[in-house]
């Protein structure tokens, strides 16, 4: 048995086992670039090694593989200089719908291929199988280049969610999903109908990728790009079986349903459900008033929350009754001490009536070893502010109510107020979404600068600690 | 329904495989954090450019008088390093801002 072929096995196998090593890196903040750069280390030996796989057949063509991959590689990384910063996501889209017309390309050659095969009933005509997997991945490949393309133009804002509406476009996407599964199946029972039933599967299946995507808000769109880009990882690993390639198949299955687990996720942080996104998305504008009135404070994760902490430069602290009553200052001090050791700058901004009498909270903070120089009074506190990265407001409610200054309606109007919406994030660890001491809601529950961490400020604190550590 | 009990059978590795690359990849991102949605979406988006194999297979199988493989190849084989390359090196910048300010 010769060499060769035992090396590219294990150049493939190395590769596969940098995307999952790399994938994994991927989903935590400390290791993140360094999986990234796994990720690409695998996929630059996955293509080396393709160049070396003896085959039975061909001219091989360098020459003409190298020149693509050079154009490719020059394109890819100027595009990707050049690209700013806010306008990553529909980068991200255009890439992937590229993967998609790869996918395409080379199903269609394929299918081009195997038509010359059957119609001469010869005896290198591909099983139905192999036929039907090359159908879906050109299906499949097709609609995740344009729903890509159309969520590239409604991020860079050229298609507008209230122009170009669809009548019933519910109805268009069944019918069209419907057909083209008509399509692939009379295909693949009946291989020697005529190329043209491949060219209309194609041009079928490019227009359910822009149906699909068109009626979807704008604000909905990473979610979206998300769920395209898990369809072109199923595209490639479809690919993969057309071609008994296992680097192809295991990275574009690993794509396919991490991409579909890390959609789903996605819309949970937004609150709503990949159904919802959709199906129910007719037109980002509407939607998106609907929320506003209805009103839902957003929660976040500890995992979140700490990231959020560690990450940024200056954090204060609002601390309120609820902490007196949780007994938390202690974890509160220990949690500041973990974030200085971090380098995150971390104060306390003292509310006159924060805690149960003027001064409470002072003393309740000294007694948790707290230092007196963190401690800020509502002046300075509301100066401080506006330069603040995140506030984190412990047990106290009314201090931080902006009803006090904006509805004149309401029965603690006029009090003064901590200021914390200046600041750039806002979390507040409560118990629930009920009204504070003096009965009222509180509108900085609903800010979008504001999440919820939900629990007893002790735990939740307790929590923060231990995630802040693992994180360091 | 007889080819599909064959297709099965004939490639029952290949079927072991995908089952448990599924599983895998739900498992990897079962956990992880929303700021780093974005970042991850880009990097297995950089991942699904794999299939780039399948047009260099494509290529490296046709022989060199058949134009239509080959142009459909070449492009082929642009659009995907365009994904691959470009998804990577955009998916660095954003984890760049990761990095710690001292």
């Amino acid at each position: 048995m010769s060499l060769l072929p035992q090396l590219v096995n294990l150049g493939y196998l190395s590769g596969v086992i940098m995307f999952i090593i790399g994938l994994r890196q991927l989903s935590s903040p400390k290791t993140a670039r360094k999986g990234n750069l796994m990720a690409a280390l695998g996929m630059g030996i996955a293509i080396l090694v393709t160049l070396f796989i003896p085959l039975e057949q061909g001219d091989n063509n360098f020459i003409l593989i190298f020149l693509a991959l050079a154009i490719g590689t020059a394109i890819g990384l100027v595009a990707s200089k050049r690209v700013e910063m806010t306008a990553m996501p529909q980068m991200v889209s255009i890439f992937n719908g590229l993967g998609g017309a790869c996918a395409v390309a080379i199903a269609l050659i394929e299918l081009l291929k195997y038509q010359v095969a059957f119609d001469a009933a010869s005896a290198e005509a591909p099983s139905a199988g192999v036929h039907l997997t090359t159908l879906l991945a050109m299906f499949v490949g097709a609609v995740a280049f344009t729903g890509s393309l159309i969520a590239y133009g409604k991020l860079q804002g050229l298609i507008r969610d209230s122009k170009f509406k669809l009548p019933q476009p519910t109805l268009i996407n069944m019918i069209l999903m419907i057909g083209s599964f008509v399509l692939i199946g009379w295909k693949t029972f009946d291989p020697t109908l005529p190329l043209s039933y491949v060219l209309i599967l194609m041009g079928v299946s490019l227009i359910y990728g822009i149906t699909f995507v068109l009626p979807i808000g704008g604000a909905d769109m990473p979610v979206v790009i998300s769920l395209l880009n898990a369809f072109t990882g199923v595209a490639a690993a479809l690919a993969g079986i057309v071609y008994a390639n296992q680097v192809m198949l295991v990275g574009g299955i690993l794509v396919g349903s991490s991409g579909t687990i890390l959609t789903v996720l996605m819309c949970q942080a937004m609150n709503r459900s990949l159904i919802n996104v959709i199906i129910g998305g007719f037109g980002g504008g509407g939607t998106s008033a609907a929320t506003a009135e209805d009103q839902v404070a957003q929660s976040i994760t500890l995992n979140d929350a700490a990231i959020l902490l560690t990450y940024s430069e200056s954090v204060v602290v609002v601390p309120g009754y609820g902490m007196a009553v949780a007994q938390a200052q202690k974890v509160c001090h220990e949690l500041e001490q973990l974030l200085e050791e971090n380098g995150v700058s971390v104060k306390y901004a003292i509310h006159p009536v924060a805690g149960r009498m003027p001064g409470h909270m002072n003393v309740l903070l000294a007694e948790a070893d707290v230092s007196y120089d963190k401690l800020m009074d509502l002046d300075d506190s509301n100066q401080a502010l506006a330069d603040t990265d995140v506030v984190v407001v412990v047990g106290a409610n009314d201090v931080v109510n902006p009803a006090a200054k904006e509805d004149a309606g309401s029965p603690i109007y006029g009090m003064p107020i901590l200021d914390i919406l200046q600041a750039k994030h806002t979390i507040v660890l409560k118990r629930s979404m009920s009204p504070g001491y003096a009965g009222i809601q509180n509108p900085l529950f609903f800010d979008e600068k504001n999440r919820m961490l939900f629990g007893d400020a002790k735990k939740s604190l307790q929590a923060l600690v231990s995630e802040v550590k693992s994180l360091a | 329904m007889d080819w599909i009990y064959e297709f099965l059978s004939q490639n029952l590795a290949t079927i072991y495989v995908l089952v448990l690359a599924t599983f895998l990849g739900f498992e990897l991102i079962s956990k992880v954090p929303t700021v780093l949605h974005t970042p991850l979406m880009s990097g297995a988006n950089a991942i699904s450019g794999v299939v780039i194999i399948g047009a260099i297979l494509l290529i490296r199988q046709s022989s060199s008088d058949d134009y239509l493989a080959l142009s459909l190849g070449f492009v082929g084989i642009i659009l995907g390093m365009i994904n691959v390359v470009g998804g990577h090196a955009v998916t660095n910048r954003m984890l760049e801002m990761f990095k710690k300010k001292k």
